[in-house]
């Protein structure tokens, strides 16, 4: 604690603030990065709301999910078949037509914010249904059954062809997803959960995770406080899928497979878990680490020598910079610390902020 | 029902799988007193102040708390109603501040208003704790980290506090000092329900204790004539 508490009316002040500056980085982005970056940035964004979301969850709540990439998917199909417009429908469905009343409907462009919040309510229902018979028991039965869920979804979306159209997924979807949207989602998932951890609910989260006895004799509803955690995080992760779908334009079952959990988990065990700072920047870093080591995975000469690449070769890597970090830095980057507008203020003016 | 009575339990059975831990307890706490319940590991201390807690449920016999039964009630409901515990083993919340910890105590509590008053309160019987409010409890000292967990029951304004084992890893002056806050919130209106091991510094304070011996109460009567009483003085004073 370097600075001094400053006001609600500052806070305010300085959200909007950080709020614009997001913005206008937003503009000049668009205008003058080209489409690789560009693609980078939305990526990062998305891991971001994912990230933050997992992060309420297993660091801030301290129950260990697996679920996140389940959550994504339920979240991706919902945009996906939403979004997709009728004629595409038909074309991509030639296996077997996709059922009513999805085949007889298309969402208009304007309404893709509300197919997002579709999604996610969905993907919070169904984190509903999990988490209610399994957030009772204690110890590890939320690992085991968040992920027996995510490999159920696949399987769903592998075989459940009528609607999700099996293995070979959904193509065209519209590429409604830009910068605009996924900063926004970033900014106010950080926001959400952010201002949640700092109320009294948020402190009863961590009182969870710290001892879960001593949060029940503080009077603290252990079921209902997971839940609603849980049941958060499953909402931010799908529309993070959502968002994920309609910045790639397609969809298929091994988009969210638990490779996509295996990045969120080390994103926010490298961050730190509980840390929402960290978890924004390593989702930041780990977008644009898993862009810059595509190097590894490429073929390389050196000298008469020509290596081939090996693909796969970057979850090495990452699996490295894991086992490092765990030997050297075992909270991770940030611990659970938080960058907070008075170390910010701190930072910039050196002096204590006044209230 | 005794119409002075805090907490009033009757026949209470409590078993832990096939263990029959409880064989019909009952006791009786009275308003504005200290109660003290000694006995050995596994006498059923523990339990016997889990399952008023609500902690764990009993298969028989009835709990009430100022003549209401709040037998089976959850644990968050009984805190609300105006028990609060300081668990065995002070379990403080150590990653989150000394204040976090306070909040954390009033967390059933609606009436924010007075929630500065309170911590004024406890404040002033833990003038240490001030001083540290923005440090983690996990860097806090043995004997600050039982006053943090007995703080932060306060904080829930209990018309019943219960103690499990406040004196537990404590230095002897520690000890001294922890008894001697205790009979300080006896005259802030709080009655309490004292487990120990430590028989001679409870008998000391407690207006009335009982002994437990493998679920049963064996042996109850005033703190000071215990402490006299020859079965007591061998069994649990050390004493030939």
């Amino acid at each position: 604690m370097t600075a001094e508490k400053i006001s609600a009316r500052c806070r305010l002040f300085l959200t909007v603030l950080l709020f614009g500056l997001l913005m206008l980085g937003v503009v000049l982005a668009e205008r003058y990065l080209n489409a690789y970056l560009i693609r980078i940035l939305n990526t990062a964004c998305i891991y971001v709301v994912a990230a933050v979301a997992y992060n309420l969850v297993n660091g801030v709540t301290g129950q260990f999910s697996l679920g996140p990439n389940a959550f994504m998917a339920i979240g991706g199909y919902t945009v996906a078949l939403l979004m997709l417009p009728l004629a595409q429908k038909r074309e991509v469905y030639f296996l077997q037509p996709l059922i009513w009343p999805l085949n007889a409907f298309s969402f208009p462009p304007s309404l893709f914010i509300v197919a997002l919040f579709l999604g996610g309510l969905l993907a919070a229902l169904f984190a509903l249904l999990i988490g209610i018979p399994t957030l009772r028991l204690r110890g590890d039965y939320l690992a085991i059954a968040t992920f027996g869920f995510g490999e159920i979804v696949i399987v769903l979306a592998n075989n459940l062809i009528p609607i999700t159209n099996g293995a070979l997924g959904i193509k065209g979807i519209p590429e409604y997803t830009n910068l605009w949207w996924t900063a926004n989602w970033a900014f106010w998932t950080v926001f959400v959960v952010k201002n949640l951890v700092n109320s009294s609910f948020g402190r009863a989260l961590k009182a969870i995770r710290e001892n879960e006895i001593a949060a029940e004799a503080m009077g603290v509803n252990l079921f209902r406080h997971k839940l609603l955690a849980f049941v958060l995080s499953g909402f931010f992760a799908g529309v993070a899928g959502g968002l994920f779908v309609t910045l790639i334009s397609t969809v298929s079952p091994t988009l969210f497979t638990f490779s996509m959990t295996f990045n969120l988990l080390i994103i926010i065990v490298l961050g730190g878990l509980g840390s929402i700072t960290g978890s924004t920047v390593t989702a930041i870093l780990f977008a644009f680490l898993q862009e810059l080591l595509r190097e590894v995975e490429a073929p390389h000469t050196i000298g008469s020598w020509t290596f081939p690449g090996i693909p796969g070769m970057r979850m090495v890597v990452f699996s490295v910079i894991l086992v490092v970090l765990m030997i050297f830095y075992r909270r991770g980057l940030f611990g659970q610390r938080e960058l907070s507008f008075e170390d910010v203020l701190y930072l910039l003016f050196g002096r204590k902020a006044r209230a | 029902m005794r119409s002075d009575a805090v907490l009033q339990i009757e026949n209470l059975h409590v078993f832990y799988g096939g263990i029959h831990a409880l064989k019909g307890v009952s006791l009786f706490v009275p308003r504005g007193t200290i109660v003290a319940l000694i006995g050995a590991n596994g006498a059923g201390k523990s339990t016997t102040l889990r399952t008023i807690s609500g902690l764990v449920q009993p298969r028989e016999g009835r709990i009430l708390f100022e003549g209401q039964d709040i037998t089976g009630e959850s644990p968050h409901r009984i805190v609300e109603m105006g028990i609060a515990m300081v668990p065995e083993g002070r379990r403080i919340f150590p990653n989150l501040t000394v204040m976090e910890n306070l909040l954390l105590g009033a967390y059933t509590r609606r009436d924010h208003r007075s929630l500065k008053r309170d911590l004024e309160w406890v404040f002033s019987l833990f003038p240490r704790l001030r001083e540290r409010t923005w440090q983690k409890g996990g860097t806090l000292s043995g004997g600050e980290q039982q006053m943090l967990a007995v703080a932060r029951a306060l904080m829930s304004r209990p018309r019943l506090l219960m103690m499990d084992e406040p004196s537990l890893g404590l230095a002897p002056l520690l000890v001294r000092e922890i008894f001697h806050i205790i009979q300080e919130l006896l005259q802030s209106g709080v009655t309490i329900l004292l487990i120990e091991q430590n028989a001679r510094a409870a008998l000391e304070i407690a207006h009335y204790a009982y002994v437990l011996e493998t679920g049963r109460v064996t042996l109850e009567g005033e703190g000071k004539r215990l402490l006299e009483d020859e079965r007591v003085r061998k069994a649990y004073l050390g004493e030939e």
